[in-house]
């Protein structure tokens, strides 16, 4: 065959067809703008009440209620098909991810599927993010007794 | 037989003496609805007592074997021998498939390649005198495969345009000894593993294409034919990105394909169905051959062809240590009508 | 005039995250876990406060400001009682929105049954 591998990683990026980029960004920033807008009307509503961490946290508890009400009949996912990143990087994003993954593997039992697969995708964003933040709290620490 | 190269060429060729399609819902919406045999709008088949989308394969699997024989007129247990298999880990709709039928089974792993696979085997066995009636099944399962392979179903993503989409169906055929009505196998070619260095797993089109490629080849040499030898040459799920590749390929080969169909454009009407690059898994090959090219066969509408389907043998654990994805393609050459 | 800033900083952070998907072959996992780190370090250097402050939730809401939350929270913890709020501070600020995604979770799973995607 008249084929060596690094010929071939040519010729399927030539066959291969681009993500629709321009339609993509579009996507992404109506949708992750619009869930924003929607965070920002939540947090003014709850500042009426609370000082502003805790309007942050209600917020966030807020709009990941409403991605596990999304995600139970699958409109979470059907939206994300289109919306991309502007589903993703929310942090309904997150709790899309592991609200799905708890509905998934019910099948396997309550310990064994849900219990031990809802942190599948969520759990790496949570080992790293908090590694990286003890990280600068011991840096911040450091310079502290430094300065 | 006759072994010449890699090809196993049948003297008194056995034949394809019932066929039959199931299907799921975004199946019975594309181009080939009417071809199927049985589709179904649920998918999980909860009234039907599945209580998962294992076992909902299964039972699809059933679906066809049941309807194949029906169509054979024989009971199950004039059936010597059944090869099956499926995308699940550990082969499970099959296994499962085969505790309720009671056939002397031989599980087989091909990924998408298992229809020609568990063909070949069948034909070899009718055509070698080791049983009177051999069942080839496969099967695959959108939401059993995407599950175990990808994400779990509520998980939102973007799918990028080059992946394919598993299809909902299967396809049994049950192969009788030389001498029976039906569709003459006339030989079969296995593939040898290909690996060109994909990485992709949204690809799987490309990493696939040189197999069905390095397969032709060797049929076309073994037996001194060429493409225009035929009327149709189907290769299994390379979908639209793999068919442009392996095109471009064969040209480069000095032998054109202008004949040729791939199962995973056939199965789905890739503008509209939202499915990219088109069709994959076990059963999308499995339910074109039921569905479409063998009824074209036995009708006279087709008088030779290839059914080459393709399968990617990596694993979700070899995807994740880097390795690249091999690939391997199994040839059925079929013959019009006896 | 909070609304609109939410909204063009937010969906103008997930246009980056959608050119990660585009041109990379970096898996959503892979995105999320450098977004939380990425906020971690822009918060870390003094950068992301200012944006919060200006943007709102379109700062927040993003998984950015997730790691802006944990880095806040360890500083904070740091002030009030040396190195082992090194270790208690993140997770102590984050604990809201990750008790609450598995607690949904698992509620969720109790009401919910996986479905086909046609």
């Amino acid at each position: 065959m008249k084929l060596d591998p690094r010929q071939y990683d040519e010729m399927v990026s030539r066959a291969s067809p681009p993500s629709p980029v321009v339609r993509d960004c579009a996507w992404a920033f109506l949708v992750g703008g619009a869930i924003c807008t929607l965070g920002e009307a939540l947090r003014q509503f709850f500042l009426i009440w609370y000082d502003k961490t805790l309007a942050g946290t209600l917020t966030s508890i807020a709009l990941i209620f409403l991605s596990a009400i999304f995600t139970l009949p699958g409109w979470y996912q059907k939206l994300a098909a289109k919306a991309g990143a502007g589903t993703l990087v929310p942090i309904t994003g997150f709790a899309n991810s592991v609200v799905s993954p708890a509905i998934e593997f019910k099948a396997e039992g309550w310990v064994t599927g849900v219990g031990a697969r809802i942190f599948g995708i969520a759990g790496p964003v949570i080992a790293f993010g908090t590694l990286a933040s003890f990280v600068w709290g011991v840096l911040y620490w450091l310079l502290g007794k430094v300065g | 037989m006759t072994r010449r190269g890699d090809t196993l060429l049948f003297d008194a060729p056995p034949t394809v003496a019932a066929w039959a399609a199931a299907g799921g819902k975004k199946e019975s919406e594309g181009p080939l609805a009417s071809a199927f045999d049985f589709v179904t709008q649920d998918a999980a088949f909860g009234e039907q007592g599945c209580e998962n989308w294992e076992q909902a394969e299964s039972l699809l699997q059933r679906k066809a074997v049941e309807l194949c024989l029906r169509k054979a007129d024989i009971p199950r247990s004039k059936v010597d021998i059944a090869f099956a298999g499926d995308l699940q880990a550990q082969c499970t709709a099959s296994n499962y498939t085969m505790r309720e039928l009671g056939i002397p089974f031989a599980g087989i792993y091909g990924a998408c390649s298992t229809m020609a696979e568990t063909l070949g085997l069948a034909a070899v066995f009718a055509a070698g005198g080791m049983a009177e009636r051999v069942l080839a099944l496969t099967s695959s399962h959108f939401c059993a495969a995407e599950r175990q392979f990808r994400t779990p179903l509520e998980y939102g993503a973007k799918r990028t345009p080059t992946a394919q989409w598993t299809a909902t169906a299967a396809g049994a055929c049950l192969v009788r000894a030389h001498g029976s009505a039906g569709v003459p196998v006339l030989s079969v070619t296995f593939g040898r593993v290909q690996d060109f260095a994909v990485h992709d797993i949204n690809n799987m089109g490309a990493a696939m294409m040189p197999a069905a490629a390095s397969t032709l080849l060797r049929y076309f040499s073994a037996t001194g034919t060429s493409p225009q030898d035929f009327d149709a040459i189907f290769t299994g799920d390379l979908g639209e990105v793999g068919t442009a590749l392996l095109h471009e390929q064969m040209a480069k080969e000095g032998l054109p394909l202008d004949n040729h169909k791939d199962c995973g454009c056939l199965l789905y009407d890739t503008n509209s169905q939202n499915v990219q690059a088109g069709g994959s898994g076990a059963g999308c090959s499995a339910a074109v051959l039921c569905g479409k090219i063998l009824p074209m066969l036995a009708a006279g509408q087709l008088r030779r062809v290839l059914f080459l389907a393709t399968g990617a043998l990596m694993s979700q654990t070899t995807f994740l240590q880097g390795e690249s994805i091999p690939g391997i393609a199994h040839c059925v050459e079929l013959g019009g009508a006896v | 005039m909070s609304y609109v800033w939410a909204f063009v900083v937010g969906g103008a952070i997930c246009v980056v995250g959608q050119l990660f998907i585009d041109y990379t072959k970096l898996s959503p996992a892979r995105i999320l876990t450098g977004y939380v780190v990425a906020g971690v370090i822009l918060s870390a250097v003094g950068l992301y406060k200012p944006l919060a402050d200006f943007a709102g939730a379109g700062a927040s809401v993003p998984l950015l400001g997730f790691g802006h939350l944990l880095a806040q929270g360890v500083q904070n913890a740091v002030d009030e009682c040396g190195l082992p709020g090194a270790f208690t501070g993140g997770l102590t600020a984050a604990s809201g929105g990750i008790a609450a995604s598995l607690i949904f979770g698992v509620l969720a799973a109790l009401v919910g049954k996986s479905k086909d995607q046609n």
